[in-house]
């Protein structure tokens, strides 16, 4: 598996940060909360065509589930898989409860402008996607329903939710393969329920590495018979638009 | 939670029944109040809302679900805007709760629930794809298209994560009202979706009343 085998490159990205990068199909995307109880708020965009993107309601109704894990697909609005989750430690990760904003900071914690902490300021999720989103030319109607990696909320029988603390321990992580090229943009940002004495600043490992060939067996393709037809459409619209490497210039 | 309402159909300003398979696109004015009645039971009527002045503010399922701690709909629901603004409240509701979390269908997601060969079946999405073109007025596109309500529809979530589409829990004359907060821009799409029990395999009417603020 994925974990032993050595990154292609690695960055650290801060608690209460944003960034974004274009990763490439066949490649596997892992995040590690490296003190624990951290949150990575997280979109996706096809690169071709901006306008294809991650679906929450999508990768729910076609697995049957509410949470993300190992073995759930992550679908965009066309019928496709930007990135599976082959692997990691945390069984729960949410889709459904947004991200925080300038507003929701400011409510929970005594708000840090720049002018105050330079870049130690409570900087929110929302604020986070719309500045990466503009360096592609996406604005606030680009902004869908987020992943919040490592963070749990979960139902009770009447479907009131509840966040649930510790859900993640330090050291623990989740590998995205890509199943298509793939815009990520992300942020390092609190979940908008976490409800924590002071602003949890947690920093993130990314790290790329090279994925194995998608097998027939493999554990996302075959978790839900739905996801064996969402490979074939990935595979597909793969195979059509990536350039041939006997066919160059 | 069951609440009736006091309007009565008589004394509504508009009255429009919706076919399955076709969409409605109106804005209602803050302070007038939308029914939506399913006329025939057992029916999804997928609803996306924008701010009138402000389409790039529009209706968040996520904040929504989020702020009332809870992930369905029902009397009392503010429904809240990406701006986190309170964009309608749901003010009756003969039904008991509604699904957001569902999204919509669409002919490509159809092909990944179903089979690939059901990928030329009319869908919500295509239904919203050609209100927006229809109505370019509004100054919207398949960006605008997002995180719907499927009003009438039940998707229950279960404590250990999961997530089903059972058979619905509305009947024949059973309705959900709400007042518009803001001059709010409807656009509806009455489910043709043929392949799941959302509206029991039978598409069928809704009707949208509107009465003027009282």
């Amino acid at each position: 598996m994925t974990k032993h085998s050595s990154s292609l490159s690695e960055d650290i990205i801060p608690g209460g940060a944003h960034w974004s990068l274009t990763v490439k199909a066949g490649l596997t995307l892992r995040l590690t909360d490296i003190e624990g109880d951290g949150n990575v708020g997280m979109l996706f965009y096809n690169p071709a065509n901006l306008l294809e993107r991650y679906n929450a309601p999508d990768t729910l109704k076609c697995q049957h589930t509410f949470k993300l894990g190992t073995g759930t697909c992550l679908y965009s609005d066309m019928g496709r898989i930007f990135c599976s989750v082959i692997g990691g430690t945390v069984a729960w990760h949410d889709t459904v409860c947004g991200t925080s904003t300038r507003q929701s900071i400011e409510k929970k914690w005594r708000p840090v402008s720049y002018q105050m902490g330079r870049n130690e300021r409570t900087q929110n999720g929302r604020d986070s996607f719309l500045v990466e989103g503009a360096k592609y030319g996406l604005g606030k109607r680009d902004l869908a329903a987020n992943v919040n990696w490592f963070s749990k909320v979960a139902p009770d029988a009447e479907g009131n939710l509840g966040f649930v603390s510790g859900n993640s321990k330090a050291g623990d992580y989740v590998d995205l393969r890509f199943e298509m090229d793939t815009l990520v943009v992300l942020h390092s940002c609190p979940h908008p329920l976490n409800s924590s004495k002071t602003y949890p600043r947690k920093p993130i490992k990314l790290e790329l590495l090279e994925a194995e060939p998608v097998s027939m067996t493999d554990i996302c393709r075959t978790s839900r018979p739905e996801n064996i037809r969402g490979f074939e459409n990935t595979e597909t619209y793969v195979r059509h638009t990536t350039p041939s490497s006997s066919g160059g210039h | 939670m069951i609440k009736e309402s006091t309007l009565s159909p008589e004394t509504a300003l508009l009255r429009e029944v919706v076919g399955a398979g076709d969409y409605w696109m109106h804005e209602v004015k803050q302070g007038q109040t939308l029914r939506i009645l399913d006329l025939e039971g057992n029916q999804a009527a997928d609803t996306l809302f924008y701010n009138a002045h402000d389409t790039a503010e529009r209706y968040s399922a996520i904040d929504t679900i989020r702020e009332q701690g809870n992930v369905y709909l029902t009397a009392g629901t503010k429904l809240l805007s990406t701006e986190g603004n309170v964009m309608l409240e749901i003010t009756a509701d003969t039904c008991g709760r509604h699904d957001t979390l569902g999204g919509a269908c669409a002919t490509e997601s159809n092909t990944v629930r179903y089979a690939l060969d059901k990928k030329c079946m009319h869908a919500c999405r295509d239904s919203w794809l050609l209100a927006v073109a229809e109505n370019e007025h509004f100054g919207m596109s398949k960006r605008d298209i997002t995180h719907n309500i499927n009003f009438f529809m039940n998707v229950p979530v279960t404590p250990d994560g999961g997530l089903t589409f059972e058979d619905g829990i509305s009947g024949a004359g059973k309705y959900v009202e709400m007042r518009a907060e803001m001059d709010t821009i409807v656009l509806l799409s009455n489910c043709p979706q043929l392949n799941n029990p959302c509206n029991a395999y039978n598409p069928t009417p809704v009707e949208m009343l509107v009465w003027d603020k009282n």
